[in-house]
């Protein structure tokens, strides 16, 4: 019986590549928080994830001919995925950064990335488990 | 894993905020350096930020984006004259002319540079927690 990682893996891959991301696009909005013209960015995790497959499915696109071309792992984490933030109070110098907001969304993507590793360890400690069989 | 590209971003906002800082202290130490020639005072210095592409990419595409001193611009705030006959420097009439700082701005300038580089550090310290947390994944 072969253990396929992808699918005893399930999303948590994707899911840590997007928030990984996330993390460089908060980070770069904090940088130019005092950039005139700056524009506040961020993933949409929602959209980007049900990209990259719905939770307990395999990653990747659903091929109904033998002929379309597979998916590596999902596509998650393209620039389509960034949106823009509609800012709360609009500053004159045409910077839509919102500092504490930024702060906040870093924080809590901080969390997820940290949880989604806890996950993963928990995921490779079972399969060590199945393979020492102690 | 968070990329190295975080550092650069980070690392390109703690440059960015302490040139400001360094202007900033410029002006508030010759915030008194008076003259006795209207163009000899000194003009407060500003740092002008822009967002750093990288390379060919069409601005608004790469996700991020550091952050650069395109340049920095003097204020043109007018000195202020000031009449007093018995300073040494002052000109033929008895006028000295201060420079236009404005002290409170100055500070409040400084106080949000001393801020954001707060930020960029904090940012900097959990992207490296994280890349050090993910090199001990299946541990």
């Amino acid at each position: 019986m072969a253990i396929d990682f992808d699918k005893h893996l399930g999303v948590l891959p994707a899911a840590l590549k997007l928030q990984s991301r996330r993390t460089e696009v908060i980070a770069a909005n904090l940088a130019n928080a005092d950039t005139p013209n700056y524009k506040a960015r961020d993933v949409d995790f929602r959209a980007a994830l049900a990209q990259a497959g719905a939770p307990g499915s395999t990653l990747g696109l659903a091929g109904s001919n033998a002929r379309h071309l597979g998916t590596a792992g999902g596509t998650a984490a393209t620039d389509d995925s960034l949106k823009y933030r509609t800012p709360l109070a609009p500053s004159l110098d045409g910077n839509t950064v919102d500092a504490h907001l930024e702060q906040a969304a870093f924080a809590e993507n901080a969390v997820r990335y940290q949880s989604t590793l806890t996950f993963l360890n928990g995921k490779f400690r079972s399969l060590m488990t199945a393979i020492t069989g102690q | 894993m968070p990329s190295f590209n975080i550092f650069d971003i980070a690392g390109s906002g703690m440059s960015a905020q302490s040139v400001r800082l360094n202007t900033t202290a410029s002006n508030l130490a010759n915030a008194d350096a008076v003259s006795g020639d209207p163009n000899g005072v000194y003009r407060a210095k500003h740092p002008v930020f822009a967002v750093a592409q990288p390379g060919n990419a069409t601005p608004g595409a790469v996700a991020g984006a550091s952050v650069q001193v395109s340049g920095i611009v003097e204020s043109t705030n007018e000195p202020v004259k000031r009449y007093e006959p018995g300073h040494p420097l002052a000109d033929a009439e008895g006028y000295v002319y201060a420079p236009g700082v404005n002290v409170v701005e100055e500070m409040v300038d400084m106080i949000s540079a001393s801020r954001s580089y707060q930020n960029d550090v904090e940012v900097m310290k959990t992207a490296r927690d994280l890349m050090l947390a993910t090199l001990r994944l299946g541990q």
